[in-house]
């Protein structure tokens, strides 16, 4: 919403007040704002001038030799632009001059003819193209002859410079987006009096009875429309001072019937429209919807095809606006058109937003119909707009007015008490205090003792409950008025466990070298492809967004290894020579859903890495180091051959107890392939709600042993195929009380060792808790274990 | 005799001081002291002397023998010093060359800011709390009192889920208030961190995934002045004890009063930077009080109890603290860029 300063000084006087300090106060009262800028300033050294003469270049098409009366002389300017004509007042840049923008203008010779200086357009001296006069776009900006001497300086005698003020209005306050409406609210900032436009009309003639008759068919999506007349209309531009503020407020001038219309809805904030009377057949407004599949012509050339709730304009025979949205092609304003009709009316905000939006149409007027327009000032702008015409000699007012309002407007009256607005603002005013406030911003207050009974005006519709005075209240008063205090009660913060044992996650693989990553939550469906997901597996039944961005952020991640194949790709191409990272974060579920019906979001841990010592057996000590973290004891690991994400021979389960815990290993060649990545990648996925479930935190201390172990190192020749993590458990199960720790310490193939068998080491620690042993105590469960080991792999001992 | 043992005395002190390795002191020692040693040889000839030259000389022989001892031993002592001295110079080190390094991880930037946060306000007796991503319409609109035309429900604001009614992407974490007002009774005090999604295409301030931490207040006599000090008390702690806080009136659907909250610039102090675009203010987190409508989907009694609710951006706290000017840089995981925030 852009306020030209000097045009709010209409309503509320404010000239003794810096910019910045209506700003302040204005921005600290809930008016906020984007930006404050002057419009039009640095125009220095232009003066007016006269073209007395206008002819074309002899040796050049599109030039023109334009004679320019300065006042002391007559200079000879050469233009390109075609808009001049003999007698135009113009803005003239002379010989030595500088433009705005910095440009220095000097005299030249244009195709063999001199041209002492330059004619300026208003895109040149800085004016935006969107408020540019059309006829002016790409020519010179022909002034309204004011009178003044020609030489004199153009920007201090049409005052050009503008404060401009652009509010950010909030949706709540509609009314704000006016004129009077900002007036309002300063008139309470800075407790000034508001003044509005003293509306009369000298002479109206005829009667609007003979000229127009209105029907409201459906006063659920109208309920108020004013028509009044104006005949004898000469269209014509409107004066520069309302050129200049339509200008400063971003916009384009028309023609004086249009600029009035939207001078007027600038003003009060009630959009208008104006029809050619002679168009509209039997001299009768039908407000009532439109036939299901009707075409319709709008203002800018489009056939649009309405439906039976779109709520349409029409005469006896036809449509001819598209109600609070745009008017139509047929009753437009044209240059020749003698009787006009002016529309004030408050359309629906609801019909009208769904019309527009199923047209895909937002304009000026249906953005503010959709935010809500005050009823009861139909009659006023209406009333407004012809005062302006009659100023402006645009035409002669027909008397009075058709005004069809089934039902007043009336405003939402609310009890508010005084200790309830004090109690949630922790502040302590008085009902009198309060009062004032409330007065200041046209709210009519009626005390009665601690209740005040509150009627705001009508254009205030965010004034419905007490809550919504304890606002106004609040910001009228000030923040910085408020005073700081923390709230009583001593509650004891806690983190969700879940949280806890996260923290601890990534504190622990932080420890171990590894950095945390963060991926987007919303995927492409084609990482699961990429990682040769199961064609029937849960993790293809995706949460899949309607609109997304594109196909690379469609669903939601049922897994996290393809976001982490993806950092580690990017990180590769950027020749990362090493990556150890991790990701905490959720998976979406479609195929498991809460109690409430919404996917499960578990979360899940994944690790990946890659470069110089990364290998199977670095990945699984950090997961069995972060199990062991974790208090989770006794997992176990087996080979899975069938992951096809994973190498069929370097990937491993853990579970404990049965439950899968997840999975690792190296990436397997043909998903590397899919990806710009080394050849050797290394992977986890672990289910942090197993993590969680599992994890025992507290800490029992064992005594320390008083008496010492004894060790027997043991080297078994087996199949190749026979994996350790079998052999430990048969010595374990073999071991008896006495057994303390297996440990795997060297694996050997070669010269001593069968083709296809292979050495495996083992440090067995044997201890008595309660003596010291001896050889002949651990003779016994030694032998059982080397028995069983023989049985159950034909594991012989190898001799050293 | 008596002369054959000066001169052994001479030439044992000669030789001794000659001796530079424990190598010579102990062929000395052998030469001298030895079985075969001279000294010894004269010793074992004693016998040929008179009795009465026999403990004259023996005390002499005695003599020489223990001046010859000493001497070595005093030189075997020096040699070793000097032994020391050439080791400890051969293994003297460059202590200027760098340490070997002990790599540890780093917490990505946005895990350390939400981290930071959640300190402070645990410290204040914020409890964290948590809910999903894929949330309800309910949830993430109606229960916060958002009109039921608010444009933030357009398709092209937020992101729906197909063949689900009324399901969507959380737009903002304020979603934990209806589930924590549904399932608690005042007093409510919690925060809530949490990603959030919106249909912006990302560039470099604008990402369709962000992190919002939300914070709810609800009790007997809970007040805007309450918001305010509570704010104050967290600026204070994030940015540091000289920042100030400044609450610029605002519209939320879901709080009344509402107000934007900016602090003193904290790079510049608030005297204008490019941090603060010259304001030297920086708007950090919207507030309010809780909207009687919210309150009320929770079945409380907005006669006995009030509350506020605040929110604030994570990447933007984290943007302006670590001067990170791209929000994508964050979700790049660039190990060159994550490795920073250690």
């Amino acid at each position: 919403m852009l306020v030209p300063i000097s045009w709010l000084n209409e309503y509320i006087d404010l000239k003794d007040i810096q910019l910045n300090e209506y700003c302040d106060r204005m921005i600290m009262s809930g008016s906020n704002i984007e930006e404050a800028y002057k419009v039009l300033s640095g125009i220095k050294g232009i003066v007016l001038g006269r073209a007395v003469k206008v002819e074309k270049h002899p040796d050049a098409d599109k030039l023109f030799v334009i004679q320019v009366d300065v006042g002391t002389e007559v200079l000879q300017i050469i233009t390109g632009a075609d808009n001049v004509t003999e007698g135009a007042v113009v803005p003239v840049i002379l010989h030595g001059g500088v433009l705005p923008d910095g440009r220095k203008i000097k005299k030249g010779k244009l195709r063999g003819l001199e041209s002492n200086g330059m004619l300026c357009s208003p895109e040149e001296l800085g004016c935006e193209d969107k408020v540019i006069p059309v006829t002016m776009r790409d020519g010179i900006w022909i002034l309204e002859d004011l009178g003044f001497e020609m030489g004199a300086d153009f920007a201090e005698k049409y005052q050009v410079e503008e404060d401009v003020v652009d509010f950010e209005i909030t949706p709540n306050r509609p009314d704000c987006l006016c004129m009077i409406g900002m007036a309002r609210e300063a008139s309470a900032v800075f407790e000034r009096p508001l003044k509005y436009p003293e509306i009369v009309i000298n002479n109206e003639v005829d009667d609007i009875k003979d000229y127009i008759d209105v029907e409201i068919k459906r006063s659920d999506l109208c309920s108020r429309y004013v028509a009044r007349a104006v005949k004898d209309v000469k269209v014509a531009p409107s004066p520069w001072w309302m050129q200049k503020r339509l200008m400063a407020a971003g916009v384009r001038p028309i023609n004086n019937i249009v600029d009035i219309t939207n001078y007027v809805m600038l003003e009060y904030g009630t959009p208008l429209h104006a029809f050619d009377i002679n168009t509209v057949e039997g001299r009768k407004i039908i407000v009532d919807v439109a036939e299901e599949g009707e075409k319709f012509v709008t203002l800018d050339g489009a056939e649009r095809i309405l439906d039976k709730d779109s709520l349409l304009i029409k005469d006896a025979k036809k449509g001819i606006a598209l109600a609070g949205i745009m008017g139509g092609l047929n009753s437009e304003i044209e240059d020749d058109t003698q009787t006009i009709l002016i529309e004030a009316a408050r359309f629906d905000p609801d019909g009208t937003r769904r019309t527009a939006k199923r047209l895909g149409m937002r304009t000026e007027a249906s953005a503010r119909f959709e935010k809500g327009v005050d009823a009861n000032l139909c009659r006023t702008a209406a009333d407004r707009v012809c005062q302006l015409v009659e100023m402006l000699g645009a035409g002669t007012v027909i008397k009075g007015a058709v005004d069809v309002y089934p039902e007043e407007l009336k405003a939402v009256t609310t009890k508010v008490r005084t200790e309830r607005v004090n109690g949630l603002l922790g502040i302590d005013l008085t009902t009198e205090d309060m009062k004032n406030i409330f007065e200041k911003l046209e709210i009519k207050v009626e005390a009665e003792g601690d209740v005040m009974t509150a009627t705001p005006p009508t254009v205030r519709f965010d004034l419905l409950e007490e809550i919504d005075y304890v606002e106004e209240v609040a910001r009228i008063y000030g923040y910085d008025n408020h005073p700081s205090t923390l709230p009583a009660g001593a509650e004891v913060a806690a983190k969700l466990p879940e949280r806890e044992i996260e923290d601890l996650i990534k504190d622990k693989l932080m420890g171990m070298g590894l950095s945390e990553i963060q991926t987007y939550s919303f995927v492409s469906p084609r990482g699961v492809d990429k990682i040769l997901v199961d064609e029937n597996s849960y993790k293809r039944d995706f949460v899949k967004l309607i609109n997304p961005l594109g196909e690379e952020n469609s669903v939601m991640r049922t897994t996290l290894i393809p976001n982490m194949l993806e950092v580690l790709e990017r990180n590769n191409a950027r020749y990362i020579p090493k990556v150890e990272a991790f990701e905490l974060g959720r998976l979406f579920l479609n195929a498991f859903k809460t109690p409430e019906g919404l996917p499960q979001e578990p979360k899940a841990l994944s690790i990946g890495m890659y470069g110089k010592d990364c290998d199977f057996y670095g990945l699984k000590g950090v997961v069995e180091s972060l199990l062991a973290e974790l208090g989770i004891e006794g997992e176990e690991y087996k080979a899975e051959k069938e992951i096809k994400t994973f190498h069929p021979g370097r990937c491993a389960s853990v579970s404990k107890d049965g439950e899968l815990i997840g999975v690792f290993g190296e990436i397997s060649s043909a998903v590397v392939e899919q990806y710009n990545l080394p050849e050797r990648v290394y992977v986890a996925e672990l289910d942090f709600e197993k993590l969680f479930a599992l994890c025992d935190l507290e800490i029992l201390y064992k005594p320390i042993p008083k008496y010492p172990a004894m060790d027997r190192d043991i080297a078994l020749v087996v199949k190749d195929e026979v994996e350790s993590g079998d052999i430990i458990k048969v010595i374990k199960e073999n071991g008896g009380e006495l057994l303390e720790r297996v440990e795997l310490f060297d694996i050997y193939k070669g010269k001593q060792v069968a083709e296809g068998c292979k050495s495996m080491a083992y440090s067995l620690r044997y201890r008595d808790l309660t003596k010291t042993l001896t050889d002949e105590e651990i003779a016994g469960p030694h032998k059982k274990i080397l028995a069983a080991l023989n049985e159950a792999f034909g594991a012989s001992l190898r001799e050293e | 005799m008596q002369e054959q043992l000066k001169a052994i005395l001479e030439s044992a002190k000669q030789n001794i001081a000659n001796a530079s390795t424990k190598e010579d002191i102990e062929k000395i020692r052998v030469d001298y002291l030895g079985k075969k040693g001279q000294l010894t040889g004269i010793l074992k000839s004693m016998g040929s002397l008179s009795k009465e030259e026999r403990p004259i000389v023996g005390k002499i022989a005695n003599e020489v023998r223990e001046s010859i001892e000493t001497m070595i031993a005093d030189a075997a002592a020096a040699v070793k010093a000097a032994e020391k001295d050439v080791k400890i110079k051969e293994e003297t080190l460059d202590v200027t060359v760098p340490g070997t390094q002990r790599k540890l991880g780093a917490k990505h930037p946005i895990s350390v800011t939400i981290d930071e946060i959640t300190k402070i306000f645990m410290s204040m007796g914020f409890s964290v709390a948590d809910g999903p991503e894929v949330e309800t319409v309910f949830n993430n609109f109606d229960g916060l009192n958002a009109p039921q035309n608010h444009p933030s429900r357009d398709l092209t604001d937020t992101f729906y889920i197909e063949d689900q009614e009324n399901v969507l992407l959380r737009t903002q974490t304020s979603t934990v208030q209806i589930r924590t007002l549904l399932s608690q009774e005042p007093p409510i005090k919690i925060i809530s961190p949490g990603r959030c999604f919106r249909c912006d295409t990302p560039d470099a301030t604008h990402s369709p995934m962000f992190h919002q931490v939300e914070g709810l207040v609800v009790g007997e006599g809970i007040t805007m002045a309450d918001l305010k000090g509570t704010l104050d008390a967290f600026v204070k702690k994030l940015f540091g004890p000289e920042t100030k806080t400044k609450l610029r009136p605002h519209h939320f659907p879901f709080t009344e009063p509402s107000a934007e909250v900016d602090v003193s610039c904290f790079k510049c102090g608030g005297k204008g930077c490019s941090v603060c675009k010259g304001s030297g203010w920086i708007e950090i987190l919207g507030a309010g009080l809780v909207h009687p409508n919210v309150l009320k989907v929770g079945g409380i009694d907005t006669e006995k109890y009030s509350g506020f609710a605040f929110g604030m951006g994570v990447e933007r706290v984290a943007m302006l603290k670590y001067e990170i000017d791209d929000i994508r840089l964050l979700y790049e995981n660039d190990m060159r860029f994550i490795e920073q925030f250690k």
